[in-house]
């Protein structure tokens, strides 16, 4: 029972940063009808940003004389806002111009992925392949609840995912934004006639799909310490998958698509030969795809997001 | 810098053309490296050139290399393989036919050096690649040795060090399912730990993928079983991955890693977590004592750092074939009986003390030898602990 417990933690933590990185991909989705092939590797030059702002921030010694609780307080705002930069930018000169052409879908989404492979490998070429670390920002503690170890670490990654989750929700839900952006995935053409920014709501999707990733990259550097240029892109594709399983387009879907993927792969891996561990997960995504094709909250023919 | 190598070679070869024979006690022995020096891996083509120039200074100081009571100069020729199979081959043949070289030290990554073997077999002149672990470089190539030991070696030195060290009598494996060397090693790990302490002594046996950074499944499921140790026969990268996510599961036992951990980045990304632990290698720089120290100390005053393991292998690569080439008793005229006899010499090589442990090739040409286990202390550098040898 303890050890299912300790894997059902163990999956909770994990499923944290693919519901972050899949939240990213289903907002970008729901407005545009767009997948975002290179938010894995937002979720990448997030993790890259939060090492570089840290280390920024502590290595002057007494230049700022920051605690470590200080450097992180800093670090998760500026992070946010460096990755959402990064967002907007790729939407800026790769993706609006050919929408603005009227491209047809299918290109934007091949210039996504062509973004994702400029964002690794010029990572790649600036920063060669020595890998990085995160300097430490919270004193580790391990808790132990009988014979299941949690980190205090894993318990915040948690609860950011939770958070971020319902902060999305609200604002999607509740505020004048979160209808603008649900109105723009509902019909793009009659918008800008009712007087909406078009295209200033589309900046915020990305924003906000961005600033989420760079949360995510920040947690996962604080997790994970050892940084390269690849670590989104296999990430990033299983978060996309958990997203679509969960129904793309539907925050709630992509949060519980997230926490699917991770339970169903560690559950695997615990109790079959860790070999099989993808194997057998995604042929069990498979099967729920199989039995509803739009993923778990997915409807066809209504609104999504 | 290529003027500086061809130049002495082409006055060599003149002078052997104009002389024949009777000059032939003054021409200088002639050993080929095909090198990486640009590539990938220029550094491992740096401490190769650094370690053999350290020891042809050495030995032509005194006059050169005693053979059969007369002393010949050693000519060293440098050719860059650019860390590249194609080129390896390339220049391989080249120093056997154009620069007729008595025998071929290198080349140090097994991609170059399995290829290049075929070469130097094929041409009957031997090869020694110093650093090279992939069976295959010396497989069926009677022409061809190494100076490092094989994967299926450094397993039971892993598992009888982890016996005797942690008192341990049940085990754990963690490995990467598509590393092929790291898969090899937990394979020959299982195999020699259940022939030790008898089937079901290894309580885990886990696999991860290529990308994964995640590895608590993995590891609740070992740290459920109890084991006395993990072995974990992995990359350093993925070594300061898992030791920290183990110790946060609240694992407090030992881990046991193998020679692809003894990178200086280990203790970069590993910091404190991985002081303390294990692994084996080829030979410990911090620590050691006698002709190893001597080593050190000489490449350290000369060019200022801590030579690494291709260092210490280079020389003892280049020790065998001088030690055989001085049992030839006399230098013949003659580059392919000479390198017959050489070759013959090294296969049967009794005893050799390196640097890097004694070994002996039983007619193979992969040697016999001991395998040193450092310790990570607790300034975060690998100290030698001990050295294991085959039973």
């Amino acid at each position: 029972m303890e050890f299912f417990l300790q894997q059902c933690v163990n999956a909770l933590q994990w499923g944290s940063f693919y519901a972050l990185i899949a939240l990213g991909y289903t907002l970008v989705y729901g407005v545009l009808r767009l997948i975002n092939f290179a938010h894995g590797d937002v979720f990448m030059v997030g993790a890259y940003l939060a090492f570089f702002v840290s280390t920024g921030l502590l290595a002057p010694e007494g230049m700022f004389g920051f605690s470590r609780e200080m450097v992180l307080v800093l670090t998760i705002p500026l992070t946010m806002i460096l990755t959402s930069m990064v967002g907007v930018t790729l939407e800026r000169i790769a993706y609006r111009p050919l929408m603005r052409k009227g491209a047809h879908r299918l290109y934007v989404v091949i210039t996504a992925l062509m973004c994702g492979l400029v964002l690794e490998n010029g990572n790649l070429a600036l920063l060669g392949a020595s890998r990085r670390t995160l300097p430490e920002l919270i004193e580790k503690k391990v808790y132990n609840f009988g014979d299941i170890a949690v980190t205090n670490l894993k318990l915040w990654v948690i609860l950011a995912a939770v958070l971020v989750f319902f902060a999305l929700l609200f604002i999607v839900t509740k505020t004048r934004m979160g209808m603008a952006m649900r109105a723009v995935s509902w019909d793009r053409f009659a918008l800008p006639l009712m007087g909406i920014p078009l295209e200033q709501v589309i900046v915020f999707t990305f924003a906000l799909g961005s600033a989420i990733a760079g949360l995510g990259g920040l947690l996962f550097a604080m997790s994970y310490p050892v940084l390269e240029p690849y670590m989104g892109a296999m990430t990033g594709w299983k978060a996309f998958i958990a997203a679509v399983v969960g129904g793309i387009g539907d925050i709630r879907g992509a949060f519980l698509g997230g926490f699917l993927l991770a339970f169903v792969e560690v559950m695997v891996a615990a109790f079959l030969p860790s070999t099989f561990r993808d194997l057998f997960a995604f042929s069990i995504l498979l099967f729920i795809l199989w039995q509803r094709p739009t993923g778990i909250f997915g409807k066809p023919l209504t609104t999504k997001i | 810098m290529l003027k500086h190598i061809r130049v002495p070679t082409l006055v060599c070869a003149a002078m052997l053309l104009a002389a024949g024979g009777a000059f032939a006690a003054e021409a200088p022995i002639k050993i080929g490296f095909p090198i990486p020096l640009t590539g990938e891996i220029p550094k491992v083509g740096e401490s190769t050139k650094f370690a053999a120039e350290l020891y042809r200074e050495e030995v032509n100081a005194k006059g050169g290399l005693e053979v059969g009571g007369k002393k010949y100069p050693l000519e060293f020729i440098y050719e860059n393989n650019e860390a590249k199979p194609e080129t390896a081959v390339n220049v391989t043949l080249k120093l056997i036919t154009r620069d007729n070289v008595l025998a071929i030290v290198g080349p140090q990554s097994s991609r170059q050096a399995v290829p290049a073997g075929a070469t130097a077999n094929d041409n009957e002149t031997p090869m020694i690649t110093p650093w090279s672990t992939n069976p295959d470089a010396t497989k069926d190539r009677p022409w061809v040795f190494r100076a490092a030991f094989l994967d299926d070696f450094q397993a039971p030195v892993a598992a009888n060090f982890a016996s005797k060290q942690f008192e341990a009598k049940t085990a754990a494996v963690l490995f990467e399912i598509s590393n092929d060397y790291s898969k090899g090693l937990a394979d020959n790990f299982r195999d020699a730990w259940e022939k030790k302490h008898g089937k079901g002594s290894l309580l885990a046996y886990e696999s991860h993928g290529p990308k994964d950074q995640d590895f608590s499944a993995q590891l609740t499921k070992i740290i459920k079983a109890k084991p006395d140790f993990i072995f974990l026969p992995e990359n350093y990268s993925f070594a300061a991955l898992i030791v920290p996510q183990a110790r946060d599961l609240g694992y407090k036992g030992p881990f046991m890693g193998s020679d692809a951990w003894g990178s200086a980045e280990l203790m970069k990304l590993c910091k404190d977590t991985c002081k303390g632990q294990f692994f084996s290698t080829h030979y410990a720089a911090a620590g050691a004592k006698g002709a190893t120290k001597e080593f050190i100390d000489k490449y350290n005053k000369k060019y200022g750092y801590v030579p690494d393991d291709v260092a210490a292998l280079t020389w003892d690569a280049i020790g065998i074939v001088m030690e055989s080439i001085q049992k030839t008793g006399k230098i013949d005229g003659n580059v392919r009986k000479m390198r017959k006899s050489i070759r013959d010499n090294m296969a049967s090589i009794k005893e050799y003390k390196g640097i890097t442990g004694t070994m002996r090739f039983e007619n193979r040409g992969d040697p016999v030898k001991c395998a040193v286990i450092v310790e990570i202390d607790q300034k975060g550098d690998f100290t030698f602990k001990e050295s294991v040898c085959p039973q």
